[in-house]
Parts: structure tokens; C-alpha cells; sequence
């Protein structure tokens, strides 16, 4: 079965993919009539070479760590959770309920608060497709991009007609209490005397949460018995369902977890950086997790590394809008590429690899 | 009441609104009906709207427009084709690479190439397809005086563009092609039981593509026809989630061409009542009564089912029934036959919720064709 070694499935079929994209974009970029070297450049010099470059790349890798998260651990169960930007979407409100209701004294009780908030709404809102799949038979596609859609509604009804404060024309919730207000990586650093550190970049305690979050994946998916029936579900549900794994159970306990995980990408957005509800404050976080999930193999420490990437991406992606004719939507494009060549293309860039290895053998035996 | 006149103003909008659900729909049609999900076509929507509406600025045209908007279309269904028919990969995940490839390419290119930020230039009279008068239609000036036959006449029949009367022919070429030729028959097959039409040696490889091209080209139409005749120019992600509703327009209609004929107008008309009226009202006896006997129907279904089905439907008709009791609640003092105004974001849901609750299979089970999503593999 195994014609490849693992370091080369692990490492250089999804390195291959990267490279088959950066250079398509590359030529994308000559096209337009500027240079690829010279792009990438400013995004290396706007991102990582000065520190509020990366307080904004943190900032998106916390998100896309949330939803990469979450759409791997529906792969392991073989489902496929397209619904992220709903349940993100949900779970913002969940916050902003936490938030706004509660008096909480200390900003870290606020964060457990809200985390649990955030993540029983995205639970509930996964929930629902996932009961449809589960007993109904209902396509988990289909059901959980309707709810994208839904959720869509119900947000704009909460900012519209239900948590707007009166007189505002804007559609947004109150301002939540500065008790609730997580403290920035430029706060952190001003304690240790860093104060010009990660000057208003938005990233902020949440990205802890974050890597708190892959390491119980990690747990979760390669330690628990719960993880190993997940896996098992996804790998074959006959075997699966012999070895006494009650497929409904699990496929409810995974999207539920999936669903939570997105529900908590709000902490990072509306509690740590808009500090109050607001319309597509997700931008399309829920659908990069998909990219992160395929380039992170579903497991949480590629998913980290391919979250950091994109977080350099999206920071790099404004400095070239800022800077040059290049138009942020690049950093879709790229991101297209990446789902087309780590996802549907795979076989394109496997079936050679694994041509060369079996001649390799071959020539040893 | 709403008289005669603008009832037919909303159904002629309707029927504007649902004409790139249709053709987007029935281009999901043939290609799920051969056994290839397709996510993407929101994105072939959205590339062909971008490319029609960019060839008829520089040319003019809006012939080339439509022709290079359908070529655009139909190369990217050739890259599903690619990747989900030869290359086997996952048909979900190619249609999500699709949607973005098209998101962002169309605004790159389009700023590259106009300048406007993601826009094109807007057409001129021969760049667009115009409203086809027919002939004896009054226009609109006098349509006030006109007769009832007369304004039905005028208003709803008369005066849209080709790519209407396109696409609402396309609904019986589609029935008869699927339904009454061989390659119909097959194609159909395809998307059941691929082993058994290889076994009849007609080749599963070349029906898919077949398929997906054909889907191509509808949507190429559709994209055509929100660029140069819905509006007039490209604007960014103007397909504005159209490609999703006709997938749930499909899994409304079943997979079958006269349904989704119906299922689009319905949707169309939701769409045209949300863009008509602001506020919908409804008295706060029949919107509560109502949410109510959901409630209890959806009680009396888990009565005897097991605990799961409790919490999950027992859990959303207990949130259905305290959204009633806040109705009742908030007209308590002005009595309950007030008028309640139903927020427009519920009607713009209306489509997405209709189509889960068919997926689920409470109100007529939808039963997707078998084979659909698998790639198929001659041997083993």
C-alpha cells in the first residue's frame, strides 16, 4: 500500500502542490506587468520585517488555525464541513451575547465566557446539518452551505432589528464593556517594556487559544478513543460500524466539535478586534479553512503551518494592494490554486512521485 | 390589497430574476444527472459574467460577448472535468477551487484590463441584448389604461430579452434530451450505474465530459445574461450566491428539468417579492398560529422517536415556539390581530430553509442520482 515513504507524503507532495500555485501566480503577476521578485519582496519586508506585520499575520493565522481546525476534524470523520463561515458567523453572535449581557469583572474570565458562548452557538448551528446527515441521509454539502446562507439572515436580523443600539445607522451590536477587552500582543509586549512592539495590530490573546486548540485536536483525533472512532467512521464506514462505532453518535460528536471550532474564530474577530458585533466580520475565514485543511494534511501542526502561510498571505496581500497595481483578490487566486492542487489535483502530482518510487524499488529488488 | 398591475410587475420580475436560476439549475442538471456534483457553479457563473461583459465592452458585441462568456465558462468546466472525471479527485473540492479561481481571477483581471476596480466599462445599446417588444404590446406610459389581457400581454409576456425566452425553452430541450433520446437515456446512466453503461461499451469518460460541457454552456448563458441584460457591466461577485441557489433550486426540483422550472420562478418570486416590498406585514395571529403548528408537528413526528431526535427536533420546535410566544408577547397590549412586520432577511432565507427542510426529507424526499460524487474507476 505504502509505495511512498511518509516524509515524502507528508512533506514534498504538499510542497510540490505550494510550488505548482506560487508559480502560476507568479505568472499571474507578469501578466499584470509587475514583477513576481519584486512582490514578493514587499510582502516579506510588510510582513515579517516589522512587528506589526506580524501582529496582523497572527492576527488571520488565528482565524484560519479556528477553521483549519474544523474542517479537519470533519475530514477525519469523512465529512465535509463547508458550513465554516456560518458557524463562525453564529458563534460571533454567541460572543456578542456573552459579552454584552454578562458583567464580567476581568477580561479573563470574559475570554471563558465567551469561548464557551462562541463555541455552543457554532456547536448548534453544526448541529443541525449534521443530525440531517446523520439520520436523515441529508448531502452535509448541500445542508451546510444553505446554512452559510442562514446564518447570513440571522446575523443581519440580530444587527438590524435586535442588537443595534438606538439611533445608529450602522449594522452593528454596542461597543462590548472594556472589562471584556482582550488584551493585544502590544499590550503584552508593552509589560515587558516593548512598547513600540506590535503598534495597533489587531492580534491578540486569542492566538494562545489557538495553539491551545491544535494541540487538543491533536489529542483528541490521535490519543482519544473518541479521535480513533472518528477516524475510523471516516476511513470505512462498514469496518467502522462491525468494530461497534455507531456511525450517528459520531458524525453528530465530530461536526459538533467542527462546529465549535469555527463558532471560536469569533473570539479573535469580535471580542479581540472589533470589540462589538459586526456584519462580515468573518471574510471568508470559513472557506480558507478548507485551503489550510487540504495543505495541512487534517493534522493540526500542518494545519498551524499552513495557517501561518495564509496569514502571510492575507497580511502580504494588503501591503501589494497597498503598494502596487496588485488587487487583494491575488490572494484568492492563490488560494484557489492551493484547494485545486493539494485537493482535486493531488493525483496530478502524486501519480509521478509515486511512478518514481516505484521504479526506485523496483531497481532495488 | 395589491391590484392586478402590480402583481404582474412582480411576476414579470420574477421571471427576470429566475432566468439565470433556471439555466444555472439545468446546467446542474446535466451534470449531476451523469454523476458529477458541481459546487462551481458559481464560479462559471461569475467568469462568464465577467467575460461577456468584458468582450462587449471592447468589441461591442454582445454576440462575442456571450460566445467568449460561454468559452470561459466552459474551460473551467473542462478543469472540473479534469480534475473530478480523469484525475478522480474529489468533485466537492474542485467546485470550491472553481468558485474562488473565479472570484478572484474576474476582479484581477477585470482591474488590469478596465481600471474601475474590479468593474467593466458600462455597455452601450449594442453591447446588451435589449427587450424584445412583441408585436401589438403597449408600452409602459400607457399600460395604466390598457385592459387586464392587454397589460398580462405587455407586461409579463412581452418586453424581456432573448435570453429569457432562451432559457425558459431550454426547460423542454432539456426534458426531451434527457428523457427522450439515447444519449438521454445514457447519460442518465451514467449517473446511476457507471459499470453497467462501460459493460455496454459506451465510454463513462466521454458521457461525463459530454455533461459538464453542456453544463458550460448554460452557464456561460446565465453569466451572459446578469452582465449584459440584468445589468449593464461587471460588477464584483455579481453572481451574488446565484450558482448556490440554483443547486438548491436542483435539489427542490429533484433533478428533473419541469420541476426546476417551478422551483426557480418560486425562487425568482421570493426574490422579486424581497426587492418589491420593504416591509411585509402579517397579522400577528396567523404568523404565531403558524409557528405554532410547526411546533406541534414537529413534536408529534419525534413523539415516538428515539432520544436524538427528541433533543435535535424537540430542541427547534421549542425555538420555534418561544419565537411565537414573543409575537404574542410584544402585540399583547394593541391585540393580536396587529400587523407584524417579518424582517426582509426572512424572505431572502425563505429558498435556503425550503431546501433543507426538502433535503430532510419531512416534505417530499429528495433522492439524488447514485452514483453522483464518486469518480469512477474502470478497474479495481
Amino acid at each position: 500500500m505504502d509505495i511512498m515513504p511518509k516524509w515524502v507524503d507528508i512533506i514534498v507532495v504538499p510542497f510540490i502542490s505550494v510550488l505548482i500555485a506560487a508559480v502560476l501566480s507568479a505568472l499571474l503577476i507578469i501578466a499584470i506587468g509587475e514583477s513576481p521578485i519584486a512582490a514578493l519582496n514587499l510582502m516579506i519586508e510588510g510582513t515579517l520585517f516589522r512587528s506589526a506585520g506580524w501582529g496582523y499575520m497572527l492576527y488571520y493565522t488565528t482565524n484560519f488555525i479556528f477553521t483549519g481546525l474544523a474542517v479537519s476534524v470533519a475530514f477525519h470523520a469523512a465529512l465535509f464541513n463547508i458550513g465554516g463561515e456560518g458557524q463562525a458567523m453564529i458563534g460571533g453572535l454567541g460572543v456578542a451575547l456573552v459579552c454584552l449581557f454578562i458583567p464580567w469583572p476581568h477580561w479573563t474570565l470574559a475570554i471563558i465566557g465567551a469561548s464557551i458562548g462562541a463555541a455552543v452557538f457554532g456547536m448548534v448551528w453544526a448541529g443541525l446539518p449534521a443530525y440531517l446527515q446523520a439520520k436523515r441521509g441529508s448531502h452535509i454539502v448541500i445542508t451546510t452551505i444553505m446554512f452559510n446562507f442562514i446564518a447570513a439572515g440571522v446575523l443581519n436580523f440580530f444587527l438590524v432589528d435586535v442588537l443595534k443600539p438606538k439611533g445608529s445607522m450602522d449594522p452593528a451590536s454596542a461597543n462590548f464593556p472594556t472589562t471584556t477587552h482582550l488584551p493585544t500582543f502590544q499590550d503584552m509586549a508593552s509589560i515587558f517594556g516593548f512598547e513600540k512592539a506590535f503598534r495597533s495590530a489587531p492580534a491578540n490573546v486569542s492566538f494562545f487559544i489557538a495553539i491551545l486548540a491544535c494541540a487538543a485536536v491533536w489529542y483528541l483525533i490521535w490519543r482519544s478513543p473518541l479521535g480513533y472512532e472518528i477516524r475510523a467512521l471516516g476511513k470505512s464506514g462498514p469496518a467502522a460500524r462491525y468494530a461497534g462505532v455507531r456511525p450517528v453518535k459520531i458524525i453528530m460528536i465530530a461536526m459538533m466539535i467542527s462546529g465549535a471550532l469555527c463558532g471560536m474564530m469569533a473570539i479573535n474577530t469580535t471580542q479581540g478586534e472589533s470589540e462589538r458585533l459586526i456584519l462580515n466580520f468573518t471574510e471568508g475565514a470559513g472557506f480558507i479553512g478548507i485551503a489550510v485543511a487540504l495543505m495541512g494534511r487534517s493534522h493540526p501542526f500542518g494545519v498551524l503551518l499552513a495557517a501561518l502561510l495564509f496569514g502571510f498571505l492575507y497580511q502580504g496581500g494588503a501591503e501589494l494592494a497597498l503598494w502596487t497595481k496588485i488587487p487583494r483578490e491575488l490572494i484568492v487566486v492563490i488560494q484557489a490554486l492551493v484547494i485545486l492542487f493539494t485537493g482535486a489535483l493531488s493525483l496530478m502530482v502524486r501519480a509521478p512521485l509515486e511512478r518514481f518510487f516505484m521504479s526506485l524499488q523496483k531497481a532495488k529488488a | 390589497m395589491i391590484d392586478f398591475l402590480t402583481l404582474l410587475q412582480v411576476l414579470d420580475s420574477s421571471l427576470r430574476l429566475a432566468t439565470p436560476l433556471l439555466l444555472v439549475c439545468l446546467a446542474g442538471l446535466f451534470s449531476e444527472r451523469a454523476g458529477i456534483f458541481d459546487i462551481g457553479l458559481e464560479g462559471k457563473l461569475l467568469a462568464a459574467a465577467f467575460v461577456s461583459a468584458a468582450f462587449a465592452a471592447i468589441t461591442g458585441s454582445v454576440w462575442i460577448g456571450l460566445l467568449a462568456g460561454s468559452l470561459a465558462s466552459i474551460m473551467l468546466s473542462l478543469l472540473h472535468g479534469l480534475a473530478s472525471i480523469t484525475l478522480r479527485g474529489d468533485q466537492i473540492i474542485s467546485g470550491v477551487a472553481i468558485n474562488f479561481l473565479a472570484a478572484g481571477l474576474t476582479v484581477v483581471v477585470a482591474q488590469d484590463m478596465f481600471g474601475q476596480g474590479g468593474r467593466t466599462p458600462p455597455l452601450k445599446s449594442g453591447g446588451r441584448f435589449e427587450p424584445i417588444n412583441f408585436p401589438g404590446a403597449t408600452s409602459s406610459k400607457e399600460m395604466n389604461e390598457a385592459g387586464p389581457l392587454m397589460q398580462l400581454y405587455s407586461e409579463l409576456l412581452s418586453g424581456h430579452s432573448l435570453l429569457v425566452y432562451t432559457a425558459l425553452l431550454t426547460v423542454p430541450l432539456s426534458w426531451f434530451i434527457l428523457y427522450k433520446t439515447r444519449y438521454g437515456l445514457r447519460l442518465r446512466a451514467v449517473g446511476e450505474n457507471p459499470a453497467a453503461v462501460d459493460t455496454a461499451g459506451i465510454s463513462v469518460v466521454g458521457l461525463r465530459y459530454s455533461a459538464v460541457i453542456i453544463g458550460g454552456v448554460l452557464c456561460g448563458i446565465a453569466g451572459a445574461y446578469i452582465a449584459t441584460s440584468l445589468q449593464a457591466n461587471f460588477t464584483k461577485d455579481m453572481s451574488a450566491g446565484r450558482g448556490f441557489i440554483a443547486l438548491a433550486a436542483l435539489i427542490f426540483a429533484k433533478w428533473r428539468p419541469w420541476y426546476a422550472l417551478s422551483a426557480c420562478l418560486l425562487f425568482g418570486f421570493f426574490f422579486a417579492v424581497d426587492t418589491r416590498f420593504q416591509n411585509i406585514l402579517l397579522p400577528a395571529w396567523f404568523l404565531s398560529g403558524f409557528l405554532i403548528l410547526v411546533a406541534l408537528g414537529l413534536i408529534s413526528y419525534v413523539w415516538k422517536k428515539d432520544y436524538l431526535d427528541k433533543a435535535v427536533l424537540g430542541g427547534l420546535a421549542l425555538g420555534i415556539s418561544v419565537i411565537a410566544f414573543m409575537v404574542i408577547f410584544s402585540v399583547w397590549d394593541t391585540g393580536i390581530s396587529r400587523q407584524i412586520k417579518i424582517p426582509v432577511v426572512f424572505i431572502q432565507s425563505l429558498p435556503y430553509v425550503l431546501t433543507v427542510v426538502v433535503l430532510a426529507g419531512f416534505v417530499g424526499k429528495a433522492i439524488p442520482p447514485r452514483a453522483g460524487g464518486q469518480p469512477y474507476v474502470k478497474e479495481r
